[in-house]
């Protein structure tokens, strides 16, 4: 089966990203083919790279990383909701006339088109969130 | 892309208290350019989107309730509301906005796509979705 996840609430505060992410990688090891992984809401906080949660406890935004990494899976990010919440990558800083970028290389940012593009393409769209 | 699905967009949360009811209303117009076949369901909390004569100016909030009026224009054909939801608030059809919808090729006109539903219909409306939106 075809999957597209979309998660809604961002890191740590909230399971949501740990559950799709679990979902996501339990999906990809029976076989199934994910999509895309759009991160909407707080959910675009899960690509900062600056995160650094304690040493003893997972790096959700890496975790995500290796997993894309692993799967070539393709991660984007919405561009509206991250410019709100100051997700930044070299586009968007040279655009707005930031002086820093902190999105995670293995993310992407992109339109809302790419969201509802991979829910016309997958044969389930599952939404992570309350 | 050929292939037509039914959206469904399920919107649960009060206007301003969270980002989530814009946000979603954002996915809804930059969905519009795709030409699917869209259904708005609004339940729980997420009726107020839907009530008249919001007035935002008190929380320096932008009030995007004029918004939702326009949909008709981007491609949306229903928007249902929870019965149930709104008589648990006291609220009322009469307190809800109406929204129009015309279709350029066909002529044809619904004078408002806001219709009330009851649970039975709204179990009906979420099976015969392909892809529910839920906000």
């Amino acid at each position: 089966m075809k999957f597209a996840i979309q998660v809604n609430e961002g890191p740590y505060q909230h399971q949501a990203s740990d559950t799709a992410y679990h979902f996501t990688k339990a999906a990809l090891d029976k076989g199934h083919e994910v999509f895309r992984v759009f991160f909407y809401h707080d959910g675009v906080y899960n690509s900062s790279r600056l995160t650094t949660p304690p040493q003893d406890d997972r790096n959700i935004v890496n975790r995500w990383a290796d997993l894309a990494e692993k799967h070539n899976l393709d991660m984007v990010v919405c561009v509206a909701a991250a410019q709100r919440r100051g997700i930044v990558d070299e586009g968007e800083a040279k655009r707005n006339g930031k002086d820093a970028t902190n999105i995670h290389p293995r993310f992407r940012i992109s339109g809302l088109g790419q969201l509802i593009e991979a829910a016309i393409q997958s044969d389930r769209l599952v939404v992570f969130g309350d | 892309m050929s292939e037509i699905k039914n959206f469904l967009y399920l919107n649960r949360r009060a206007p301003y208290g969270t980002i989530y009811a814009w946000e979603s209303l954002e996915v809804v117009l930059i969905g519009a350019a795709f030409d699917q076949k869209v259904s708005l369901l609004f339940a729980d909390e997420g009726v107020y989107q839907l009530v008249k004569g919001q007035d935002t100016a008190g929380i320096q909030m932008k009030n995007f309730s004029a918004t939702y009026r326009t949909l008709g224009d981007y491609g949306v054909r229903h928007m249902y509301v929870d019965r149930k939801s709104l008589e648990e608030r006291g609220l009322t059809e009469a307190d809800l906005v109406e929204v129009a919808w015309e279709d350029m090729e066909s002529d044809d006109a619904v004078d408002n796509i806001v219709e009330v539903i009851d649970s039975a219909q709204a179990a009906e409306v979420l099976a015969g979705a392909d892809v529910v939106f839920s906000f």
